[in-house]
């Protein structure tokens, strides 16, 4: 068996004074989609936030291929890709340049291999168009353009289905399969009835309401 | 499926260099800048503003302007960099390119040294620039004008750099702009004081060598100091949203 990527022990959090999960605990495989599930506020984002590194109160440890992942803080950042709920798209920049810019502190990509990725999410022809002027969907496709392209072996994605249109979910589902194959670990949260085949599942909130 | 072996970790060693990494930050945020010219002529308006509004409201008599002038630049521009401060990283926290930032394998002061260098050379160095003009204008003589220019040229960088530590700590906030006021009002005072005085003790004719030296240290203190209390800011900002 392979060693998990990043793992999880005992993980805790509260959040305005309610517990949204204790006692989880979890591995994520190479090799794996895990898919992150539960109603609304039961804290499937700050789940994704805090294995990401953005929110620090939680309790528990979390290890990155066997060690605490406070030490390997370059090595987690290095090989870790988060999107989150908001895109991270420049309203004032054009797809290229957010795209340039997202990827300029990660590694150097030539600008053919960018306008490729952007034509792969379907957004061939609006390069050069400022981003506040595409549709929501668009926007958003010029975030997971960033999949294509990237070389990460853990993506946390966060509703990434999100005003995308049905071909291009499919599209993300044969991405996200097609990743797994390939050894990346994809966690996933999505209110979109995923089914891949081999997927894991890690299920928030369980019926129970936590009160403090 | 390949899943009997682990796929390779990309070393940290490939990754982009913090310089590399700062120009890029730096570059988009002049680029987004520009794109939203009015955002940019907001301080310095104001500045302008606040300069000539003075001498109608108080008294245009030479006398006054010469005595008071250097103050009046001095209090504008403060309040000016501190208007500006608010939209540091509002914009980036609201779409996102924030959350990004923070997981760039580089460190987050360096990012954000380069984000607040951006700032001062999109709304503090404008206000340098425009110092000679105002200050003629409020009758100040050559070397008062020159003197002041150089204490800006100093300060304003100050400003930014303690000005990103307050904008970062109340970038989760719905109505952060008094309590950013509130928080960095009192760190300015000691910039504004020195910054004045310098050009009160050269209007005198004496030596202004010392407070030069002080404002410096001031610069160099902010320059290290600074970023990585921001940093330290923008993350509990982070995970409190």
């Amino acid at each position: 068996m392979s060693e998990p990527l990043l793992q999880a022990v005992n993980l805790e959090c509260e959040r305005d004074e309610r517990l949204l999960f204790q006692n989880l605990s979890f591995s994520v495989m190479p090799g794996t989609v895990t898919r992150i599930e539960g109603p609304n506020g039961t804290g499937k984002t700050t789940l994704l936030r805090i294995l990401a590194g953005l929110n620090d109160a939680w309790s528990g440890e979390l290890l990155w291929c066997g060690e605490p992942r406070a030490w390997h803080r370059e090595s987690f950042l290095r090989n870790m890709l988060y999107l989150g709920h908001r895109p991270g798209i420049k309203p004032l920049l054009t797809p290229m340049e957010n795209l340039r810019a997202l990827m300029a502190g990660r590694r150097t990509v030539s600008d053919d291999i960018l306008s490729q990725a952007l034509a792969g999410t379907g957004l061939a022809g609006f390069e050069n168009v400022p981003c506040r002027n595409l549709s929501a969907g668009q926007q958003r496709r010029v975030a997971l353009a960033r999949l294509l392209i990237a070389d990460e072996p853990l993506w946390l994605l966060d509703e990434v289905f999100t005003a995308i249109d049905a071909d291009g979910v499919k599209a993300i589902e044969e991405l996200l399969q097609q990743r797994a194959a390939e050894g990346g670990a994809v966690l996933v949260t999505t209110h979109h009835d995923l089914q891949l085949p081999g997927m894991k599942r890690i299920t928030l909130g369980g019926g129970q309401s936590y009160e403090c | 499926m390949n899943a009997e072996s682990r796929p390779a970790l990309k070393p940290v060693e490939s990754a982009i260099g913090p310089v590399q990494a700062m120009v890029a930050v730096f570059m988009r945020d002049v680029r987004v800048a520009f794109r939203q010219r009015q955002d940019l002529l907001n301080p310095l308006l104001f500045f302008i503003m606040v300069v000539t509004l003075f001498p109608l409201g108080v008294s245009p008599e030479v006398a006054f302007l010469k005595q008071s002038g250097a103050g009046i630049l001095w209090v504008a521009a403060l309040l000016s960099v501190l208007l500006s401060l608010d939209h540091l990283f509002r914009h980036d926290f609201d779409d996102g390119t924030l959350e990004q930032l923070i997981l760039q394998p580089q460190p987050l002061f360096l990012l954000i040294l380069a984000k607040t260098l951006a700032h001062w050379i999109l709304t503090g160095l404008p206000l340098v620039l425009l110092t000679p003009v105002l200050g003629i204008m409020v009758h100040l003589d050559g070397n008062s004008v020159a003197i002041l220019c150089l204490t800006l040229l100093i300060g304003t960088p100050v400003l930014s750099l303690i000005g990103a530590i307050g904008a970062a700590l109340t970038l989760g906030l719905r109505s952060a702009g008094v309590l950013l006021s509130l928080l960095i009002i009192p760190l300015y005072i000691p910039v504004l004081i020195f910054g004045t005085g310098t050009v009160a003790a050269a209007a005198e004719g004496a030596p202004v060598a010392g407070y030069l030296a002080l404002m410096g240290a001031f610069l160099v203190l902010a320059l290290t100091l600074a970023p990585f209390a921001a940093a330290a800011a923008l993350r509990i900002s982070m995970s409190n949203s």
